[in-house]
């Protein structure tokens, strides 16, 4: 059901954890149900330095967070603004139906934490 | 790697004396128990035996049991053909929040087509209240359907006081049995029931088969019509392998209440046990006694159960689990969440079923493995860091 690159991402997730002094932190709730991700950036120069991700969710959930963070950590803010749902899921060689709507927690709150960044600045 | 299936409410292996007994039912014995001659003759007997078989293990009589394709099919006979052949299209229909969708959306079903509902509540445990039971009764109540064990929490009903309250009243009482069958004792004349539903793949038959228990006197119209086969109230040509098969596994199942079941029991209380004692914040959901031996449902706060479901199988174990992001609608079980329980703890609800060929070491590994999978996930949640924070 699930990608060898979902399987893996879910597996050995990249960047879990939170930034203590964060530059920006979002997050995101999803209506459908209920799951949770938790974003934390640290930037300099307009650029992602370094991302965390906290998840309550499914495997989708969880790979999407991981992969999302591996496709930004570098950016700059404007391209990870770019950043779109359908990016993650395509990254991830694709998410069955049902699922997808996973891949929309991690852009979402990707750029909530842009958002807080820039709100702050 | 090793497998360990542990799904056994989702569905069973059939038992190696079950398939035996019934390949020569498809090419040497392959004919039609209807027909007179000499295929059908000797067919036909050995459906009559399965059918006593069945009768047996339930304590009723031969020609009290419908064989059926499924439990889902004899939960939709019970009640639809009880209505229908009632005739009362503004008849009360009396059931409980937690009955698998074959009960639930039958009845459903039947309310759009008129006929009034109840569909009770239960408690923590999953129980029902028995004096709102009885107080739900009104004249044209039909029928109280109440499952005999719960196919996610392993709740068992207590049957035979909804039976007495069902006679005392002089209403049907059908009761889906499809999780309790080999795994507890039933006896349709203990509990006062009036119709009951099985399904053969639940405890060691093959997919395909079922049957409705329907008490003497019990009118039922049928869902299929056609031939005259089970005294009219089920058309269409006999399954008899798998009907073969149905009565050597409820044989056989008569004998493991004995033989199996308190071992079956023991393994489910030292995973029960294993984890509550190595894994903090766990709920059990269900009636810690009144429960089916072979079932535990738990939930894990702060993580969600199909990420638990996922690293299980990585190594080998399958379970099952109600929530949220496993259900198309994205609803928590409706069991569970009919039981009061907060909405994070329902979404990580995790069932094991264990069956015939769990072994001790089967979950003495689920032990070992199952701690850091839950710890894993915990570190990854928002909810346990902020909780750990204060
Ligand atoms: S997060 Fe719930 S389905 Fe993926």
């Amino acid at each position: 059901m699930y990608s060898d690159k979902v399987i893996d991402h879910f597996t050995n997730p990249r960047n879990v954890g939170i930034i203590a002094d964060a530059d920006g932190v979002g997050e995101k709730v999803s209506a459908s149900c209920g799951d949770r991700m938790k974003i934390f950036l640290k930037v300099s120069d307009g650029v992602i330095e370094e991302i965390k991700f906290q998840t309550y969710g499914c495997g989708a959930a969880i790979a999407s967070s991981s992969m999302m963070s591996e496709l930004v950590v570098g950016k700059t803010l404007e391209e990870a603004l770019a950043l779109t749902n359908d990016d993650v899921a395509a990254a991830l060689d694709g998410l069955p139906a049902p699922k997808l709507h996973c891949s929309n927690l991690a852009a979402d709150a990707l750029h909530e934490a842009i958002k807080d960044y820039q709100d702050k600045g | 790697m090793k497998r360990i299936y542990l799904d056994n409410n989702a569905t069973t292996a059939v038992r190696a004396e079950v398939l035996e007994a019934m390949l020569p039912f498809y090419r040497e014995q392959f004919g039609n128990p209807s027909s007179i001659h000499w295929a059908g003759r000797s067919v036909s007997e050995a459906v009559e035996e399965a059918r006593e078989r069945v009768a047996r293990l339930l304590n009723a009589r031969p020609e009290e049991i419908v064989f059926t394709s499924c439990g889902s099919e004899s939960n939709a006979l019970a009640l639809r053909g009880s209505v229908v052949f009632s005739e009362a299209w503004n008849g009360h229909v009396i059931t409980t929040a937690v009955e698998h969708p074959a009960v639930l959306n039958s009845v459903r079903f039947l309310e759009k087509q008129g006929v009034a509902v109840t569909i009770l509540p239960v408690d923590g445990d999953g129980l029902v209240d028995l004096d709102l039971l009885e107080a739900s009764i009104r004249p044209e109540t039909l029928l109280i359907s109440a499952m005999w064990g719960n196919n996610e929490t392993g709740t068992l009903f207590p049957v035979a006081e909804i039976g007495a309250i069902a006679r005392r009243h002089k209403v049907r009482f059908h009761t889906d049995a499809v999780q309790a069958i080999g795994r507890v004792p039933v006896d349709v004349q203990a509990a006062g029931v009036d119709l009951l539903s099985l399904s053969g793949h639940k405890f060691g038959a093959p997919k395909g088969v079922g049957a409705l228990y329907v008490r003497k006197g019990t009118g039922l119209t049928p869902l299929i019509h056609g031939g005259h086969q089970e005294r009219g109230r089920r058309a269409g040509t006999l399954n008899v392998p798998g009907i073969v098969g149905l009565g050597v596994a409820c044989e056989r199942a008569a004998a493991d209440l004995d033989l199996q079941v308190p071992r079956i029991r023991a393994l489910r209380d030292r995973l029960e046990e294993g984890i509550l004692s190595r894994v903090s914040e766990v709920r059990v959901n269900g009636h810690r006694r009144q429960r089916l031996p072979n079932t535990l449902n738990v939930s894990f706060a702060y993580i969600e159960g199909e990420a638990i479901l996922l690293f299980l199988d990585m190594k080998g174990v399958a379970a099952s689990s109600g929530s949220a992001c496993m259900s198309d609608s994205f609803g928590n079980s409706h069991v569970i969440d009919a039981m009061g329980v907060d909405p994070m703890m329902a979404n990580s609800n995790i069932r094991f079923g264990l069956g015939p060929d769990t072994t001790e070491e089967d979950i003495d590994f689920v032990l070992e493995i199952l701690p850091p999978i839950i710890q894993k996930l915990r570190d990854m949640s928002p909810f346990y860091s902020e909780k750990a924070a204060g």
